[in-house]
């Protein structure tokens, strides 16, 4: 692979992380996160879709007219989403159910608007399927960090298995119950935040206002 | 009149799209710099509620919904598979309009919302609210009501937030933690606040 | 060059898609091309997957029935040979408590008929508990026989929770009082607090007690606090989850309701005097 599709593909990442630093994806990335397995489907769900409405809305980005752009993005991704939901209620059921309002949620996730505005419009279908993909490999791996720090310290399990015996349970782990709540999620990423942007500098953002430091020299006593 | 009110101060507090379900999240961070900014995308987002929910409403009702089209002589036909692409697609719609009557009508304030009008199209508070009006099952009058209320309710979170972040200007935040960091911990703390007003039955 | 630009501005491509983006024509033709490719998707997949997803829904609401009515099933197979051993699905008229054998059980959908105005009935505000707003005539039940008697019946019970409709089965034994299961399949309360409804534990905890004392009159319920063991009301009574009142009270108004007249009050009362009701 060359220089430029390695960037693409892996940039998203860490250091254009649509979640950590564009800011798109964060519905689904606080509401889904309370357990894992939801979160995997959710992952690969808007892979799915992501990859292909980008190369869709690349495909033909010659011919998509200024004044009806978005809308025309809008209805391909929301025809891909609903095809995606119609295809997990007939073949993963039960996950379906727990996904529920958020698969029709993935329409409006900004990640994939933004992507297609950003990218897909403006570049061939080969960068956009990479593009796409780095995009869902750096929103997965926040999504999966997440949901195993929520689903291990809030129930003490992960994908089901109980790894630490809750006190209820006859064992010695009180669950934290914080960790089952969406405002959880909302710390996690921010401590995440801090983490990514003191192992790269390059992401903080400046000081809008310091306030004024004084120097007391040493006076003459 | 009492349910209507009720369902007024809910949708505003009780149920807060933004701090409660944690919906249009990308927008409600994105956008918390400034007062101003906040207001205008505020009042933006409560117009184009106010709009959608109702007509997604009569939408549902009379085209979409298990038997809606028993009056165009078609009773078995169920069309709520088309319900997200229907809404979306009232939304976008709607957005455009309004902008369209604010470049021509009310220029000062177009020009004041610039970029934000579009960027409402996206934001999943307002197709979250026609979703829940479709999982409640809520009449017209309701609708009004609701999608007014749920308006003001993200209105007012997002004006909440942009107030604090505002003050914090003047605070020592970590180099790390600056910008976006520091608003998710606040975003976080004032979800926790308005859990407390979680089953309250008014 | 500009001669040749000069030419093709005057005449219009007859092929749509080869003219400039902002060619009214243009923009008609992709959008009409895009409504007809995406509708076409769309409906596809809905019409060609719709009997999958009836029969995965189907499937779940037996694989609850057989196990709160006290099977064991451990595949989709095995929930249909059991349902179809097991389980006489049944229709009956709220109101009477009789079966009414003229509605085809296999195709009754009682969520269906409680929006329809002609087969339900719209409740006020003060005698829906349950906050279910319109209640079904007729309702399902299913049962369990032991050669020409009742030996369990299931019977499904919704009212709203904290945040919305929670939807569960309860199974009793055939003499109407004793509770031999209870769980819940769907519902919306909040993960690690209200979902304690989901807990097989909790739900075990129902196992034994009694619904309605000696005169008939429905006594089961769930209690904050903690049920006293050597209390004689520990028998009707089941413990609520700390921190999770509004869920509790739920639970406790839906049991209200469907166990009591306006649900399968009367329903219970021809069973506790007809054990082998047909």
């Amino acid at each position: 692979m060359n220089e430029e599709n390695r960037r693409i593909l892996f940039e998203p990442v860490v250091d254009n992380n649509p979640i950590t630093l564009q800011i798109l994806g964060i519905c689904s990335a606080l509401a889904v996160t309370a357990k894992l397995a939801p979160s995997l489907m959710m992952c690969l769900a808007l892979s799915v879709v992501l990859v292909c409405s980008s190369a869709a809305i690349s495909l033909i980005r010659n011919h998509i007219p200024t004044n009806i752009r978005i809308i025309v993005q809008i209805t391909i991704i929301a025809s891909l989403v609903i095809v995606v939901d119609e295809v997990l209620r007939a073949y993963a059921y039960e996950i379906s159910k727990q996904l529920s309002v958020f698969v029709g949620l993935i329409i409006t996730n900004c990640i994939v608007l933004g992507r297609a505005e950003a990218f897909a419009l403006q570049n061939p279908v080969g960068p956009s399927i990479l593009d796409a993909l780095g995009n869902s490999m750096g929103y997965s791996a926040i999504l999966i960090l997440v949901a195993t720090l929520r689903e291990l310290f809030g129930s003490g399990t992960l994908l089901g298995y109980q790894i630490l015996r809750l006190t209820r349970d006859g064992g010695w782990y009180e669950p934290n119950g914080l960790m089952l709540l969406a405002p959880s999620a909302f710390f996690i990423i921010g401590l995440l935040i801090w983490a990514v942007r003191t192992w790269k500098p390059a992401q903080v953002e400046k000081h809008q206002y310091r306030i004024h430091v004084v120097h007391r020299g040493t006076e003459a006593l | 009149m009492e349910a209507y009110l009720s369902l007024f101060v809910r949708s505003i507090f009780v149920e807060n799209l933004a701090l409660s379900f944690f919906l249009g999240m990308c927008t409600f961070l994105a956008i918390s710099k400034r007062i101003e900014t906040a207001i205008g995308l505020g009042a933006a987002v409560i117009v184009v509620q106010t709009i959608t929910v109702p007509v997604n409403n009569l939408i549902f009702q009379y085209l979409l919904k298990d038997g809606a089209l028993a009056w165009a002589g078609l009773p078995d036909v169920d069309l709520s598979f088309l319900g997200l692409i229907s809404y979306i697609g009232v939304i976008a719609a709607m957005v455009q309009i309004l902008e369209m009557t604010l470049d021509r009508y009310f220029p000062a304030l177009y020009n004041a919302l610039g970029i934000f009008l579009p960027l409402i199209t996206v934001n999943c508070a307002i197709l979250g609210g026609s979703l829940f009006m479709v999982e409640r099952s809520y009449d017209f009058g309701q609708s009004v009501v609701f999608g007014l209320g749920s308006g003001f309710g993200w209105a007012l979170a997002l004006v909440g937030l942009a107030s604090i972040r505002e003050k914090l200007k003047y605070s020592d935040v970590p180099e790390g933690l600056q910008g976006l960091g520091i608003t998710f911990i606040i975003g976080g703390l004032m979800s926790l606040v308005f859990m407390s007003f979680s089953g309250i039955q008014i | 060059m500009p001669a040749d630009a000069a030419q093709a501005g005057t005449t219009r491509s007859l092929w749509v898609f080869s003219r400039p983006n902002d060619d009214p024509g243009k923009i008609l033709a992709v959008a009409i091309t895009l409504c007809l490719v995406c509708s076409v998707l769309v409906s596809g997949a809905a019409v060609l997957l719709k009997p999958l997803q009836d029969r995965n829904q189907a499937l779940a609401v037996r694989k609850q029935i057989v196990s709160v009515a006290g099977f064991q099933a451990d595949s989709a197979q095995q929930v249909e040979s059991l349902f179809q051993q097991h389980i006489e699905t049944r229709i009956v008229d709220l109101d009477t408590g009789r079966f009414d054998d003229s509605v085809d059980p296999a195709s009754f959908d009682a969520h269906t008929a409680a929006r329809n105005p002609a087969t339900s009935t719209a409740l006020a505000p003060d005698e829906d508990p349950a906050r279910i707003k319109r209640r079904p005539d007729l309702a399902p039940v299913y049962l369990v026989r032991d050669g020409e008697r009742i030996k369990t019946v299931v019977l499904p019970v919704y009212g709203y929770g904290l945040w919305s409709t929670m939807y569960g089965l309860i199974a009793l034994a055939g003499d109407g009082r004793t509770v031999t299961g209870l769980s819940f399949y769907e519902h919306g309360e909040t993960p690690g607090l209200g979902d304690f409804i989901e807990n097989p534990r909790w739900q075990a905890q129902f196992d034994g007690k009694l619904a309605f004392d000696k005169n008939g009159k429905l006594r089961l319920g769930v209690i904050k606090g903690g049920v006293n063991p050597a209390s004689p009301e520990a028998r009707y009574e089941v413990d609520a989850v700390a921190g999770a009142t509004l869920t509790s009270n739920g639970v406790n108004n839906l049991l209200r309701y469907w166990l009591g007249e306006q649900g399968f009050g009367p329903f219970l009362e021809r069973l506790r005097a007809d054990g082998e009701m047909s």
